[in-house]
Order: C-alpha cells, then sequence, then structure tokens
C-alpha cells in the first residue's frame, strides 16, 4: 500500500464535470497497522458517499517531519479535513464510521 | 543520535547533572537536574513554571553550550518570546543560531474528533525532528498535560505520554516537563509524576498580606542528596535567583582587623579599637534612642578612611537622612557625591522580603561596599514572619560576611518588653550587640548605650548615657545611684549635689584648720605667760637668794670685826660650819 506524499490520487478525471469538495489529508507515521487500517478505512468510505469528489493526501510523517508543524499534528493517524472549511481534524484509524462522516460533514450528528 | 547515546554511557555508573545556570538551584541540588533523565516541574498558575524551563533551556545553549528544543503546549512562540524577553533572553536571536527550537504543540478539542485508536506519533515526530535540528540536549515540555484536555480518551494519552518520557530518556535528553498542581495534595492533575521518577521540584507562589512569596522545593531526587528545604525564589530581568537558606555554610574568613566606630568612646568600650571587620552588628532600641545617628557616625568615619558604604534605608529617604544627621554635625552629602556612599531607600513592602534580599545581593555585587548599613531590620517585619526575616537575615549575614563586609543592622524594639527578648531569636546571629535604651528619669527621656556582647573582644560592661550634640554624639559617664541609673538632668542635679557637697567638705575641712592654728597659737600664748611668769619668779628668787647670802656674809664679816675687836680665837673663825656651803650656793647660781 502506498502511503507516500500524494501516493494515492483519486480518479476525479473519470467525472470532470464535477469539482474536488472534499480535499482530504491524512497523516500517518510509518506503515504501522493502525495508518493502513485507516487507510483502508478511508478509502472505503469516501468511495462510498464521495465518489468522484475527494482528493487523499498520505502524509508520512517519518519522511516529512517538520510537515507535522503545519497541520499541528501530535496524534497519528490524523485525518485533516480541509475541504469543506471548517478545517477539521479526526484522529484515531477511522473504524468509527458515524463520527467520520459527521467530521466529513456528510451526516448530522445524531 | 549516536552522540548522544556515547555521552549517555558513563551516566549509567555515576548520576550525572546537568546544570541549570540557575542562580542558586545547582547549589541546592549539588550540580543541577539528572542529566538525560526528565525532571517535573510542578506548581500552580503563575508559579514560574514556565520561566523555570526557559530558563533551563537558555543557560543551557547559552552558558553550557547544549542546544534545547522548547515544546509549549500553551503559549505561542510570540508571546513565549515575549515572555523569555522579560527575563532578559533573546529567544529570536537563539532560534536564528540554531541553538534553541521552539515549537507551539496547540490542538483544540473543538475540532477534533475520535474514531479509534491513535498514538502520539505525530509529537514524536516533532520533537524528534525539533532535537535532530539544532542538536538538542534538552528539552522543555510545557505543559504536556493540557493533551488531556484537549484529546479523547485519557487511558491513551497516559499511555502515550509514558511512551513519550520513556523516549526522551533512551534518547539521552535532560528533559524538563512542566505540569499544573492540582490542590495540595496532587503533584499533577492527572498523575503523570507516576512516569517521572527521577526528579520532581514543586514550586509555589504563596501570597501573605498582600506580598507574594516565590518558593521552591525539591521533593524528590532519586540518586543525589539535595536541599530539602523550601528555597525562596525570584524572577526578575535577570531570571529566577533561587536563594539558598544556607548554602554557603560557615566557613567564612575572620579577619582581626578592628576599624573605629566613628565615636572615639564607644571604640574605648570595645576594647580601644572598635569593630571587627567583617563582623555583623546589632543596634536595637527603641524610636527615637538614636540608631540612626550612631549609625550614621559608623558610615562618616568608614568614608572619612575612603571605604565604600551601602545604606538600605526602610524608614527614611536619603534625603531626609542627609538633612537630618546635618543637625548632629554629620555631612554625608560629600561622601554621597564623591560615590562613596550609597543609599538604597524603599518602603519594605514594595516586595517581598526575598526581593529585598536580592536587592542587598545585587547591590553589593555592583558596588563592593566595605560596609553595609540596614536601616532598620525590624520594618521588614510588616512584610513577613519573624522567622523569615531571621532566615533572611542569616542568609545576608552569611553573604556579607564572606565578602568581609561590615553590616550594621538597627532593630527598632517595642516601646513595652524588654530588649533582650524580642531580638533573642536575631541576635545570636550577630556578633555585636550595642542596645541603645531610653531611660526615664524625672520625667524626661534620656539616651543611654550599653555593649550587651562582643564577641571576640574586651567590651566595657558599663552603661554609657550618650548626648546628640551639634557637633556629633558624646558618650558621657553616667552616675549609678541607688534609685539605677541617672541620666539627663537628674545626672546634672546629682552633679550639683555633689559638687555642693564637695564644697561644704572643703569648707569644713577649712575650718577645722583654722581652729587648730587658734588652739595652737592659744597654747604658745599661754607657753609664753607661763614662761615669762617663771622668768619673773627665778629672778626674784634669785635676787632673794643673793640678798640673803650678802647679808649672812655681811654678819659674817661684822662677827669678825666683831671677835677681832674682842680679839677671839682665830681658830674658832676658820671653823665655821656654814661658810663653805653658802659659798657653794652662791657659785652655783652665779
Amino acid at each position: 500500500m502506498a502511503t507516500r506524499k500524494k501516493a494515492v490520487q483519486p480518479p476525479r478525471k473519470r467525472e470532470p464535470r464535477k469539482t474536488v469538495a472534499w480535499k482530504l489529508r491524512l497523516y500517518v507515521a510509518g506503515q504501522t497497522a493502525k495508518s493502513i487500517r485507516a487507510f483502508a478505512n478511508l478509502k472505503v468510505l469516501c468511495d462510498e458517499h464521495l465518489r468522484g469528489r475527494y482528493e487523499i493526501e498520505v502524509i508520512d510523517l517519518l519522511l516529512h517531519p517538520h510537515m507535522a508543524r503545519g497541520d499541528q499534528i501530535v496524534a497519528v493517524p490524523t485525518l485533516v479535513i480541509k475541504l469543506p472549511h471548517p478545517v477539521r481534524k479526526i484522529i484515531g484509524d477511522l473504524s468509527d464510521t458515524d463520527k467520520v462522516l459527521v467530521g466529513l460533514a456528510l451526516q448530522q450528528v445524531i | 543520535m549516536t552522540r548522544l547515546k556515547k555521552s549517555r554511557r558513563p551516566a549509567s555508573r555515576t548520576l550525572q547533572k546537568a546544570l541549570t545556570g540557575i542562580q542558586g538551584l545547582d547549589e541546592i541540588t549539588a550540580g543541577g537536574l539528572p542529566r538525560g533523565r526528565p525532571t517535573l516541574i510542578s506548581g500552580g498558575a503563575g508559579s514560574g513554571k514556565t520561566m523555570f524551563g526557559l530558563e533551563f533551556l537558555v543557560r543551557g545553549a547559552t552558558e553550557y553550550g547544549e542546544p534545547g528544543v522548547f515544546i509549549s503546549f500553551e503559549e505561542t512562540i510570540p508571546d513565549l518570546v515575549r515572555n523569555a524577553a522579560s527575563l532578559g533572553f533573546d529567544l529570536e536571536r537563539l532560534v536564528a543560531e540554531k541553538k534553541v527550537f521552539l515549537d507551539h504543540v496547540h490542538v483544540a478539542r473543538s475540532d477534533i474528533a475520535e474514531t479509534g485508536e491513535y498514538d502520539l506519533d505525530g509529537l514524536f515526530i516533532r520533537i524528534a525532528d525539533a532535537v535532530r535540528q539544532v542538536g538538542a540536549r534538552r528539552v522543555v515540555l510545557d505543559t504536556i498535560e493540557t493533551l488531556f484536555a484537549e484529546l479523547p480518551n485519557p487511558g491513551i494519552l497516559r499511555a502515550e505520554i509514558r511512551r513519550l518520557f520513556g523516549w526522551l530518556k533512551d534518547k539521552g535528553l535532560t528533559t524538563i516537563i512542566t505540569a499544573e498542581r492540582d490542590g495540595h495534595d496532587k503533584l499533577t492533575r492527572h498523575g503523570i509524576e507516576e512516569f517521572v521518577s527521577d526528579c520532581v521540584i514543586l514550586l509555589d507562589h504563596r501570597t501573605r498580606d498582600e506580598i507574594s512569596t516565590r518558593r521552591m522545593r525539591i521533593v524528590k531526587y532519586r540518586g543525589s542528596t539535595h536541599g530539602t528545604n523550601e528555597y525562596p525564589f525570584l524572577i526578575d530581568d535577570t531570571g529566577i535567583s533561587v536563594l539558598p537558606i544556607s548554602s554557603l555554610g560557615l566557613d567564612h574568613p575572620a579577619p582581626a582587623v578592628r576599624i573605629s566606630t566613628g565615636i572615639t568612646r564607644l571604640d574605648g568600650m570595645m576594647g580601644g579599637r572598635g569593630f571587627f571587620r567583617g563582623s555583623s552588628v546589632l543596634m536595637s532600641g527603641t524610636s527615637g534612642a538614636g540608631k540612626t545617628s550612631v549609625a550614621s557616625h559608623f558610615v562618616d568615619a568608614a568614608c572619612r578612611r575612603g571605604e565604600r558604604c551601602l545604606y538600605f534605608a526602610f524608614e527614611e529617604s536619603p534625603r531626609q537622612i542627609v538633612r537630618n544627621m546635618r543637625s548632629i554635625g554629620i555631612d554625608l552629602e560629600p561622601w554621597v557625591t564623591k560615590g562613596l556612599l550609597q543609599f538604597q531607600a524603599a518602603r519594605p513592602t514594595y516586595g517581598g522580603i526575598e526581593q529585598h534580599l536580592l536587592v542587598t545581593h545585587k547591590c553589593v555585587s555592583s558596588f563592593k561596599p566595605s560596609i553595609v548599613v540596614v536601616d532598620p531590620i525590624t520594618n521588614l517585619l510588616t512584610v513577613s514572619t519573624i522567622g523569615e526575616v531571621r532566615s533572611m537575615l542569616t542568609r545576608m549575614v552569611d553573604f556579607l560576611k564572606t565578602q568581609q563586609i561590615t553590616a550594621i543592622f538597627t532593630s527598632l524594639t517595642a516601646g513595652s518588653g524588654t530588649l533582650e527578648a524580642n531580638e533573642a531569636d536575631i541576635s545570636t546571629l550577630m556578633d555585636t550587640w550595642l542596645l541603645l535604651k531610653s531611660i526615664e528619669v524625672g520625667g524626661e527621656l534620656n539616651r543611654a548605650l550599653y555593649v550587651l556582647k562582643s564577641r571576640g573582644m574586651d567590651h566595657s560592661n558599663q552603661i554609657r548615657e550618650f548626648l546628640l550634640t551639634d557637633h556629633g554624639l558624646q558618650l558621657l559617664d553616667v552616675y549609678l545611684g541607688p534609685d539605677g541609673v541617672l541620666t539627663g538632668s537628674a545626672r546634672l542635679t546629682q552633679e550639683g549635689r555633689e559638687k555642693a557637697a564637695s564644697t561644704s567638705r572643703q569648707q569644713q575641712l577649712d575650718s577645722h584648720g583654722r581652729e587648730l592654728a587658734r588652739r595652737r597659737s592659744a597654747f604658745e600664748a599661754r607657753m609664753n605667760l607661763l614662761r615669762s611668769e617663771f622668768d619673773v619668779e627665778t629672778e626674784m628668787l634669785q635676787r632673794t637668794i643673793a640678798a640673803s647670802a650678802l647679808l649672812d656674809h655681811e654678819l659674817r664679816q661684822d662677827r669678825g670685826q666683831m671677835l677681832l675687836s674682842r680679839e677671839a680665837d682665830a681658830l674658832a673663825y676658820k671653823k665655821g660650819p656654814s661658810a663653805p656651803g653658802v659659798r657653794k650656793r652662791a657659785n652655783g647660781h652665779a
């Protein structure tokens, strides 16, 4: 699995009419079980709810440690939702689908 | 990293320490904080935790060649830079020189959601990166516990923080972790002290009677001896200063040089040569007893010798002292202008007692006086308790003694109560104790002085009255009468009385002398009379004797002639029995 920066580009060219509305950045630290799980969970979720309208950027802090400062990363994995505003962060392996959907502003808080 | 590991190896044999550079702390901890291990600094809000961390880092970077990383969980970097500037540290320059790395870790709970397991590798990586960038040997985490408020799942967080401390230790980084103290029984809000087993320092900021005092205590220091007291400390424009109570020990030099008190008769009371140089002198007395005047004399004398004096005035302004001392013939102004005398005047309430001590330290270090006057120490009691004043004075006396500075402390005694009792616990610190007393006799107060103790020298046990005259202070003998010590008018009255008595005695003596002379002349007159009478009698008697002798002779001649005429026997004439006897008596009178 690719965890390099911008290693995974979603196939947005397939639907050129739609603009990228969800700009996501996933911070991980190496290929740990948690980070692999987080990426897998995110991918499934996005494909299900945001097909073609999202972009995931995976940043491995082991390779780019200085990146952690910009987005104030403390915990990993952290998913930073750059767009839509406001910027939000979700930490953990994204196994709690409901919470991730709330974070992605796809679901109202029940 | 290999460099760090190498330096860590010897630490396993003996506990190595990293000097903090914080004034006084390295003395208490006997060399600083444990090298390569985390130290917990705990304290309430505003107790100086961040300042402690900052100074530790900056001193490390500037004085010990150990770059540092400051991870702030609370303050932003501009705030930090500003705060550090208030201690006189230029953080921006240090950052530019790559000696210090600042990072602000900001986590806002509002925009964080937790969806499953996480770890703090992000923080680890940030710290590791910062450490690598400047080659740091020191790290400050200020205050990591804020993460508990902002990140969910405390269980994970605790485990992660524990891992972080272990990791910092592995890297051989000397770390300071600050934590907010929770109440009085817990060192930290979330119990992270259990992960920091090596060294814990507690900071405290207490307010008593509206005067605040900062204190520091080393709660534990594994594998090292340390001072266990609460040490007052200060934060000012040169950073933190811890004031160890007795770090200096009792090994100060004791010079045998004596210096004059400026009052000849007072010198006389102390073996004729005054105080020992470097001794501490307590001068206590009721208000108006003349404490400042005696001290000024001493200052004046010292300045005349060309020595520098530092005068801490807690009661009067310098100008007031100069003016008042002029009235007793001491002009301090020239010494001030010459730079021999420096006044340091302030109300004691302007700061805590430690601040006063620090000011003393600073002034003494910069001015380098040979005499220090503190007038009066009792005013310090308004900002503190007797115990604290005592501990402060202990440190001050120790400090001044090591510098061989002669110190004069004046102490105001309350009108009631015995003088000795009130100062008993301060006086043990002092080498010489002069008591100034107001003595009330015959409806007036007069000043008296005596030397209660003076270590290592002969001193007079007598009370002297002293007068404040236009040309200075004068000591006079007092009269000791049946009613006690007589001073002032009572003394003058007594003097008059004694004078009168002496006059009358003299007169009596004179009159006795005259009587004797009179008697003698009377006696001699009578003697002369008697003698003349005797002479007269003698003369008369002699005359009578001569007359009778003549008569006898004539009678005998007559008789002889008669015999001749009668032609009597010549033999009978010659054998006349009375003739030789008469001749003999006449011869004896001739």
